[in-house]
């Protein structure tokens, strides 16, 4: 495993995030920061990314990690190439989304929480992601697919198995 | 009645998302009016004269609000925009951001000149980060286009915009757990007083306002506040976008005028085109999921028999009894087949996954709600469960530090209310409601 370290290029775009607040407020670039961490060093934050980000941003340790755990979309433990997020809530719920989770474990073989045995696919329900006119959906990295059937969930796997990944949050096209 | 649409006005004209078109289209207009010709003080007298009311759920007087924003000499003030947007049943942010982000930037710049505030942000929930690029690359054009940056338009005025993403977390849609999360910290809602408008982000003056909020302020602008006044019904000024979701045959976002009524919303081809697959209404929830749930008779007229409006007046006319709220205009729909213990149950685990655990009542009671919730909806319930809900949703409503402890304890409670007999039907007849609504052999049994 390479060093827990940015190449000199990220380390220009998190100062650059660190200017966008006030002289002495460079907590505030914490949750950006620990973005760009999470999508460069493996999809997940170790205490060794942890600890490096707190060192960057000259806090300590300990305000990293409650950050890091009070949010949901900071992964504690590492997770699949592509994380599929399925929303579970009210409206979802009311258009598939159930069907549509088991469809996912049936297809992948695993149950929801779990990751395949090659480590491409993580399945985990999350809450309301805001397209509610659009269920069943679900996230996988940057992407929202909507309005999903069989087929569509279909065509998405064999899409992310070729591709090998997901678009992050350092992706910028 | 054909719809008047403001913001969404020229959604459909291609190439909207560019400064280019939406500069054509007549954007930014605003941000010249009101630095050219307008002190700060007369854009917030425009914003109180529009009765404008903030879009993001509470409702309150954008006027006023920023009327009670705090001057120290020597001190920045802030404007953060609340793009949080998280309630169930709400997307509209989302779109309005997506489609026209220019809409909501030339909103935030006009709003800051209006508040003298020279540094501004965004705060976008981070599972929108696909819109955070969208909005980054408007806000770039602004830049290149003098809008942003030092002495806009010549002014001498300097406004810097920057967009800051969350990382999931409904909590902090609730503005001062914002503030903490714009920090750098955990989203636990502070205490208050102070005010935000007082003490806010950096402990300095700031006013949190939603996107929708802030991007109706250029209209406002641009008309005069008294002439966004006249659209509407009384209080209930302008129009308002509402996400609409459930079993809609055209679920969306639509940019209503204050007033269209609740019937012709649901069932006109203009709007939600009516039930899905021919079936009938039976409950809706107006405002987002934390507002109270309305059966189809409630929903359609007033306990007085009077139409119900898309309003603030109307949709809360009968209070907690027999009416609801707009709340964020997250509108869901149920059909005739739907379970509203199922429903309810969902409501419970998201308001419980969410509850930041600051206060006891609500980080308690949300796993209680959840629990016996759970277990009604599989069969394991007492008729006593029944009253037990409604005693822990009364014992979290009014006892937190924020509303997220009221907007857990008014779905249940409203369900209760309303659909009291469904709950008892789960106790009496287990095995009949989970086959009729689920067949067993599909559906696991979460453990809990």
């Amino acid at each position: 495993m390479s060093e827990t370290r940015f190449s000199e290029e990220t380390i220009k775009v998190v100062n650059s995030i660190v200017s966008r607040y006030p002289e002495g407020k460079q907590k505030s670039a914490l949750i950006p920061v620990l973005h760009i961490a999470q999508a460069e060093f493996g999809g997940w934050l170790s205490s060794d990314t942890m600890d490096y980000v707190a060192s960057l941003l000259e806090i300590k340790p300990i305000e990293v990690y409650e950050v890091a755990s009070f949010y949901s979309m900071f992964n504690l433990k590492p997770v699949g190439k592509c994380l599929l997020e399925v929303c579970h809530t009210g409206p979802c719920m009311l258009n598939g989304a159930e069907e549509l989770v088991s469809y996912l474990e049936r297809k992948l073989g695993i149950k929801s929480g779990e990751t395949t045995a090659d480590g491409m696919f993580t399945i985990r329900e999350v809450e309301c992601l805001g397209s509610c006119g659009t269920a069943p959906m679900l996230q996988c990295g940057r992407d929202f697919h909507e309005n999903l059937t069989n087929e569509k969930v279909d065509a998405l796997l064999d899409k992310l198995k070729a591709e090998g990944k997901q678009k992050s949050y350092v992706d910028q096209d | 009645m054909a719809g008047k649409k403001i913001l969404l006005e020229h959604i459909d004209v291609p190439g909207i998302n560019t400064y280019e078109v939406y500069r054509k289209m007549g954007g930014y207009r605003s941000v010249e009016k009101a630095i050219k010709s307008m002190s700060p003080d007369d854009v917030v007298e425009e914003v109180k004269k529009s009765g404008l009311r903030g879009r993001g759920g509470a409702g309150f007087p954008t006027g006023m609000k920023w009327s009670f924003l705090a001057k120290p000499e020597g001190r920045p003030r802030y404007l953060v925009c609340n793009a949080d947007e998280s309630e169930p049943g709400t997307f509209k942010d989302r779109y309005l951001m997506e489609k026209i982000p220019h809409a909501l930037i030339e909103g935030m710049i006009t709003s800051s000149y209006a508040l003298g505030a020279n540094t501004s942000y965004i705060y976008i929930r981070g599972e929108y980060f696909y819109v955070l690029r969208i909005l980054e690359k408007a806000i770039a054009e602004a830049y290149a286009n003098g809008f942003l940056g030092k002495n806009i338009l010549g002014s001498g005025y300097d406004l810097d915009l920057y967009v800051h993403p969350g990382a999931g977390a409904y909590i902090c849609g609730e503005e001062t757990a914002l503030l903490e999360s714009l920090e750098g910290k955990r989203g636990n809602p502070r205490i208050k007083p102070p005010f935000p408008a007082v003490a806010g982000l950096y402990a300095c003056p700031t006013v949190v306002n939603n996107v929708e909020t802030i991007a109706a302020v250029a209209p406002i602008v641009n008309m005069g506040g008294d002439e966004y006044a006249k659209i509407g019904v009384g209080r209930s000024t302008g129009t308002k976008l509402i996400s609409a979701g459930g079993h809609l045959n055209r679920p969306g976002v639509y940019e209503i005028e204050l007033g269209v009524p609740v019937e012709e919303f649901i069932y006109s081809d203009e709007y939600c085109g009516g039930i899905k697959n021919g079936k009938k209404l039976k409950a809706v929830v107006a405002g987002g999921s934390s507002v109270p749930i309305l059966p189809a008779n409630l929903i359609l007229k007033t306990a007085n028999n009077e139409q119900r409006l898309m309003s603030y007046e109307s949709l809360a006319d009968g209070g907690f009894v027999s009416g609801t709220m707009l709340g964020s205009g997250g509108f869901i729909a149920f059909d005739e087949d739907s379970c509203i213990v199922r429903n309810t149950w969902n409501f419970a685990r998201f308001y419980h996954h969410e509850s930041c655990g600051q206060c006891s009542p609500c980080r308690e009671g949300t796993g209680w709600m959840e629990k016996i919730l759970h277990r009604l909806e599989y069969g394991h319930g007492k008729m006593s469960d029944i009253d037990l809900l409604v005693d822990v949703s009364k014992k979290i409503e009014g006892n937190t530090i924020c509303p997220l402890g009221d907007a857990a304890a008014w779905p249940v409670a409203s369900a209760i209310r309303h659909f009291r007999d469904e709950f008892e039907w789960h106790v009496n007849e287990p095995k009949l409601c989970l086959e009729r609504n689920y067949g067993i052999s599909q559906k696991h049994e979460v453990v809990m």
